[in-house]
């Protein structure tokens, strides 16, 4: 059985579409990434999910319960970690996760374990009596999620938690959240970066409130129809220009010193050198590259529906 | 002549030394990237680098100017955008271009011209009087960029600049950039995302106050001499667990069903001791490859092996 089955899911605010009609399931277990840019309905989606704001239209269910109808009975077996976490600023580490855990009745015997496992994953134990105003970005967010993770919800809903997090950090929340995932925990998490979706199990892609893709990042990634090249040249300039006037390339994008062109499938390295040298480019080589997500991404906002 | 040139600048704050001797060029017309973790000295050797913070030792050349000698003049040729934004959001497009224009003295003959070049370069002809808070944010994001540029500075300094827009706009917001740095124009890139890094021509990474690497993307990645190996098996985490025990496996961690194992040495007899450890922990190996390191391996990696980042 699926841990949350959306069906239809919409929201508007005042004839604005933010949310349209949204259908996909997570399997308990999954590590789910809903990935797209600011305004792309993102975090509009996962406060539907958590029970915080009503749908306008359609439905999530969420082991079992309907957040349109029963959203007060959802919220004790999830966790929400919004992009404004309250963390108490003057409190210690310590004392923030004992707050939570009192707010969610986690009972006293299995504190002790259980802190001892979340400073473990967080290594947030040697900084314990530190107050929360006092640690850096990455540090606060590894102890809102401790503080989201106490009560062992089943459904974990995080928003944007790498935002603005130094990559290091960064790495360690996934390693956490990955560890939950093994664990048996259901999570479903947003990001505006497509080099963290590729982390996740399954990732629907977000556009303007609708749903350009869904499937494992590696299915998407091979989606792409056509290939994938690095050009090289002493212009790079010179050749994405050329490349984006030579039949066959989609479109061509200088990264540094390497123009990465998207072509049709008939197009091989060999034949792309060649239509660059008698197009009057000098070339130093053109090899084939492997699409990432964000290549996908590109080529899904540009299809055609 | 190099655009910025920078001697064993170093700045300390008390006992703490935020910079530590960087030394580093930068060519005119180059898109240069700061990485490194909070804390690594990147703001601060940039705020020495834009004359508002004095250096403790070593000296700096921006553009021909000595950064604690003509600081003033200095910063008049250096343009500013960060991801939050320096528009006023309740001025229409025009207002906000008329206040930059303001602020860096761009006036008569001279504004009508940057200002038809902004309008145009933004795409914002038809929207002069739209109310800035309203506009798409690739909209705005272009129309800061272009009221940082006004005054047509010779160094440009970005701070995350392309954060949270997608894909299609940040790959025209880069191409934008590209066309300025070909016109002349220098950049300096701070950020924390690999996605941003990719697009320049060099970086320094920062950690601890001091440089710990430096090159192209695609240099970077060459040099590692760790090797990422990525294996799919019927079991990650129990895969994770075999690896993390084995020798010579630095780290082992899942990527989404794959895992990545972090290996001393690269080379063929890592796949083969990478696939001896999972099948003797009786998992099943459906695919191992060798994959190419993301800037994030490389940086991770080299942080890593420099003692670690700054914690707390």
């Amino acid at each position: 059985m699926s841990a949350v089955s959306v069906q239809g899911l919409s929201r508007s605010f005042a004839g604005t579409v933010a949310v349209d009609s949204l259908t996909f399931d997570v399997e308990r277990g999954q590590l789910f990434g809903i990935v797209g840019p600011d305004g792309a309905g993102k975090t509009t989606t996962l406060r539907m999910l958590a029970g915080v704001l009503p749908p306008t239209a359609g439905d999530a269910v969420l082991l079992g319960v309907s957040v349109a109808r029963e959203p007060e009975r959802v919220k004790p077996h999830i966790a929400y970690m919004s992009q404004r976490f309250g963390l108490y600023q003057d409190l210690t580490v310590r004392e923030n996760i004992l707050f939570y855990a009192d707010l969610y009745d986690v009972p006293r015997g299995e504190l002790p374990a259980r802190m001892e496992r979340l400073y473990r994953f967080s290594r947030l134990g040697d900084f314990e009596d530190r107050l929360a105003g006092r640690l850096s970005g990455g540090m606060k967010q590894k102890l809102s999620l401790s503080c989201a993770l106490i009560h062992q919800p089943a459904v974990l809903l995080l928003d944007e938690p790498t935002f603005g997090v130094d990559p290091i950090s960064r790495r360690d929340l996934w390693l956490i959240l990955h560890q939950m995932v093994a664990d048996g925990m259901t999570v479903i998490v947003t990001t505006s970066y497509m080099d963290e979706a590729e982390r996740c199990d399954v990732v629907a892609m977000l556009h303007e409130g609708r749903l350009l893709g869904l499937d494992s990042p590696r299915v998407i990634q091979d989606h792409i129809e056509g290939s994938l090249f690095a050009v090289r040249g002493p212009d790079p300039r010179a050749l994405r220009d050329l490349l984006r006037h030579t039949s066959g390339v989609r479109h061509a994008t200088l990264f540094g010193d390497v123009v990465h062109a998207v072509t049709g499938t008939d197009i091989t390295a060999v034949s792309l050198e060649r239509m660059l040298i008698d197009g009057g480019a000098s070339v130093d080589d053109v090899t084939s590259a492997r699409p990432s997500l964000e290549d996908a991404f590109i080529e899904f906002v540009h299809a055609p529906s | 002549m190099s655009a910025i040139a920078v001697h064993e600048l170093t700045r300390t704050f008390d006992d703490f030394v935020a910079v530590d001797s960087a030394t580093f060029d930068v060519a005119r017309g180059e898109i240069f990237g700061f990485l490194g973790p909070n804390g690594a000295g990147k703001t601060t050797t940039i705020r020495m680098l834009c004359g508002l913070l004095r250096p403790t030792s070593g000296h700096a050349q921006v553009a021909g100017f000595h950064v604690a000698r003509d600081a003033a003049a200095l910063r008049a040729r250096i343009g500013y955008m960060s991801q939050s934004f320096s528009l006023y959001p309740d001025l229409t497009a025009d207002e906000n271009i008329q206040l930059f224009a303001g602020l860096y003295d761009v006036t008569g003959a001279r504004f009508a011209q940057r200002r038809e070049w902004v309008l145009g370069m933004a795409g914002l002809r038809g929207f002069e009087r739209h109310v800035t808070g309203t506009l798409p944010l690739g909209f705005k994001q272009r129309l800061a960029l272009g009221c940082a540029v006004l005054h047509e500075p010779l160094i440009l300094f970005l701070d995350e600049p392309t954060s949270g827009v997608d894909p299609v706009a940040r790959r025209g917001f880069w191409d934008l950039i590209h066309d300025l740095a070909q016109a002349g124009t220098t950049v300096l890139v701070s950020t924390h995302y690999m996605e941003e890094a990719e697009y320049c021509n060099r970086l320094i990474l920062m950690n601890r106050g001091r440089i710990i690497a430096a090159g192209a993307p695609q240099t970077l990645r060459s040099a590692m001499t760790e090797a990422i190996i990525e294996v799919i098996t019927d079991d990650a985490p129990r895969a994770v667990e075999a690896l993390t025990r084995a020798g010579g496996v630095i780290e082992a961690s899942m990527y989404g069903r794959a895992v990545h194992v972090v290996v001393a040495d690269a080379g063929a007899q890592a796949v083969t001791m990478v696939r001896e450890t999972l099948v003797a922990a009786g998992r099943s190996v459906e695919s191992i490859t060798q994959v190419t390191p993301s800037l994030e391996h490389v940086f991770v990696s080299t942080v890593r092996s420099e003692g670690g980042a700054v914690a707390g």
